[in-house]
């Protein structure tokens, strides 16, 4: 009871990184709060996965197993969930700010009437003291999120309802298996029980999901091309640094809309939040809603002509001139000194 | 005869915060949200289409705009006028301001719910708020199923709607029964431009505020039985009912503890040139910290 529950997003009958980062960030929530982590699991055919749940913290995994909940369809996870707070109170439940969390913990809060808080980059526990009615508040979860396009950070507290929601966008948080993993309990959710003939309304008629091919966001080095890079054809500039210093190519949106680059290589707020130990900014201008995705990056560098583009105020080296003669120097250089 | 639907547009007004510019930015490099200029959400833009194409396919269909928000918020039904809808209602009233998305969806299902429609559309996401929140937490108010993040409304028969949606890393066509909430991705179709016709015939289409204010600016005014399609309804707290705990801040339980505005200020950057030699030594700099092997 009063304890932390993560809701899992599986994938092609594996776990999402997701949901494994935010079972590491309840870990250290939960041990502020001297309470537990458990799980919750929906799905078909997924009890294999429970024990990699147990690896990562949760001390009890609730699993809903049934055919019908194959893919995710909003109307019988919300309900399954529903049933699972009310049951269960957590006093925190948090989600994936993925396609599929940001459908159901909206329904979810709803149905609850509980609050919930959007695509946050920070958690914490904390105190709070309401300004109007002066009451004080022990232990609340802290919910630090950007809004109004990343141009401000708000702290947000849901003194008075239960649970506490929360959702967290892939890659913010690390994830961390436990050092000494210790087997938890399985609770298994009768689904026939929940779940009503309504809850179907929606059907799935045709699934046309890419293999996840692209995966920029746990790379150490990432090359990061703008629109500055020109075209297509010229982004292989791009691609043949990455190469030569073992990186991942990262794109902004600007870029990604004049087809240069995949969609999957997308850094920033609606794209991939990433914080390699070193990204290189090759003719990005560094929009808000582009450095909102990579400026926690431990060393950037920016290529840039333009000398009063805003990418050099965040730059840690800042060089001024034309990627089209820079990058082939830091090609060649490259080669020199590791020879 | 084909049927005709009644869909709802949920737009709001927002601050553009996309492209700050130099003007919105106070001395000490923070944003001053009263200099944004005042939007139609463009992903509610999106929405309007997927609308207005139910109309051209259906026709009979009324599109009718919805939206939260101060007087000033009349401009969205204009717009939506001016794009081919054919009516819209302004939420609007004191005892909604310092709502979160609970309390706004509340608000906005208890008038969706006086409306009746068979379908209502809205944007994915805001931008000021930017939590993507509303749409699901308005169908969930009333009881009827959501399909989120729709590209395209690719089928409509009487009782069922099939759309296509917009995954991370691909598509999905679902299919729904009706009524139902769609909330429409930024992919989605763009809103086809304003419609002269439309914009002579609404152009001087007012709320009671803004009537009281070209009155008070000794300016033309609609006599009371001239014209009744140029009144622009604005719905308060008494129209549309509900317990009054659930609406503006007290039916909000999320609070807002503290506001930090992101201050951009140059930090401490090397500046090198793109010559031979800097290049050089960077990369020199770089392999001797190990930051690339
Ligand atoms: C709601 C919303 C969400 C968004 N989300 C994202 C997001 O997730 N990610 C994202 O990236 N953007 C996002 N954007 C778009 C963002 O606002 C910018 O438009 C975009 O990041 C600009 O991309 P860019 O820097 O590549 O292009 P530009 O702004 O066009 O900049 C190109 C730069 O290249 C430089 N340049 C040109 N030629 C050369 C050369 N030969 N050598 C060196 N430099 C050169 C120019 O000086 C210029 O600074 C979003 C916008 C909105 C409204
Ligand atoms: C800094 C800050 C942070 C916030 N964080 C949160 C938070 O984490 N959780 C929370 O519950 N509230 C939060 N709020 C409050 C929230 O912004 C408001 O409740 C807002 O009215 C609705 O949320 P949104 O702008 O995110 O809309 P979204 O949910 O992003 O809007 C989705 C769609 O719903 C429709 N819609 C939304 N509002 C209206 C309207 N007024 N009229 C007509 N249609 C509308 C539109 O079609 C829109 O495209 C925050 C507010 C601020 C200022």
């Amino acid at each position: 009871m009063n304890n932390i529950i993560v809701f899992i997003e599986t994938d092609g009958g594996k776990l999402c990184d997701v949901s494994l980062e935010l079972l590491t960030k309840a870990r250290s929530l939960a041990e502020c709060l001297n309470v537990d982590v458990e799980a919750l699991l929906i799905g078909s055919n997924i009890s294999g996965l429970v024990p990699e749940l147990y690896r990562y913290g949760a001390k009890v995994v609730h699993v809903a197993d049934d055919p019908r909940l194959e893919f995710f369809r909003t109307l019988p996870y919300a309900a399954i969930t529903i049933e699972l707070f009310k049951e269960q109170k957590p006093q925190i439940a948090l989600f994936g700010a993925s396609s599929i969390g940001r459908d159901l913990a909206p329904r979810v809060s709803s149905a609850l009437k509980s609050g919930l808080t959007a695509d946050c980059t920070s958690l914490d526990i904390g105190d709070h003291e309401d300004a109007r009615s002066g009451k004080k508040y022990k232990n609340l979860l802290y919910q630090i999120r950007p809004a109004f396009g990343g141009n401000i950070i708000a702290t947000i507290v849901n003194p008075e309802h239960r649970p506490q929601m929360a959702t967290v966008r892939e890659g913010v948080m690390k994830k961390e298996p436990l050092e000494k993993p210790a087997d938890g309990k399985i609770h298994q959710i009768d689904t026939a029980k929940i779940l009503i003939d309504s809850d179907f309304a929606v059907e799935i008629i045709k699934r046309d999901i890419e293999e996840k091919k692209i995966n920029i966001k746990g790379a150490q080095i990432i090359i990061d091309g703008g629109y500055g890079v020109g075209s297509r054809e010229n982004f292989k500039l791009v691609f043949d640094l990455a190469k030569t210093l073992g990186a991942e190519v990262g794109a902004s949106r600007a870029a990604v809309d004049a087809g240069f680059a995949d969609n999957a290589r997308q850094v920033g707020q609606t794209g991939v939040t990433v914080r390699p130990k070193l990204i290189i900014c090759l003719g990005v201008s560094g929009a808000i809603q582009h450095t909102a995705g990579m400026d926690q990056s431990k060393i950037i560098i920016a290529v840039n002509s333009d000398p009063e583009a805003p990418i050099h105020k965040i730059a840690d080296y800042s060089i001024i001139g034309d990627l089209n003669e820079v990058v082939p120097r830091m090609i060649a250089s490259y080669k020199k000194h590791s020879k | 005869m084909s049927k005709e639907f009644k869909i709802v547009v949920l737009a709001k007004q927002v601050p553009d915060t996309r492209n700050v510019g130099k003007d919105a930015m106070t001395p000490e490099g923070t944003v001053n949200r009263a200099a944004l200029p005042a939007i139609f959400n463009p992903e509610d833009m999106n929405a309007l289409e997927q609308a207005l194409r139910i109309k051209d396919k259906f026709p009979g269909s009324k599109v009718l705009i919805l939206t939260m928000g101060p007087f000033r918020a009349a401009e969205i039904i204009r717009e939506g006028y001016f794009r081919g809808a054919d009516g819209g209602v302004l939420l609007t009233d004191r005892r909604f301001a310092g709502a979160d998305t609970l309390a706004t969806s509340f608000a906005i299902s208890q008038a969706v719910k006086k409306m009746n429609p068979d379908i209502i559309v809205s944007g994915r996401q805001a931008i000021d708020g930017d939590t993507a929140q509303v749409g699901p937490q308005v169908a969930e108010k009333m009881n009827i199923p959501q399909i989120t993040y729709a590209e395209e409304i690719t089928g409509l028969s009487d009782n069922r709607i099939t759309v296509r949606r917009r995954l991370e890393r691909g598509v999905e066509v679902v299919s729904s029964t009706l009524p139902c909430l769609i909330t429409v991705h930024a992919t989605a179709a763009p809103c086809r431009p304003r419609n002269a016709k439309c914009v002579l015939k609404y152009k001087y289409s007012r709320t009671i505020h803004e009537e009281q204010d070209a009155a008070n600016a000794g300016k033309y005014l609609l006599s009371a039985d001239e014209k009744p399609y140029l009144k622009i309804q604005e719905w308060t707290v008494d129209d549309v009912g509900g317990d009054e705990n659930c609406y503006g801040f007290a039916g909000s339980p999320t609070k807002v503890k503290k506001i930090e505005n992101i201050v951009f200020k140059a930090k401490e950057a090397k500046k090198l040139t793109g010559s031979d030699a800097d290049v050089d030594s960077l990369i020199s700099e770089l392999m001797a910290n190990h930051e690339i092997g």
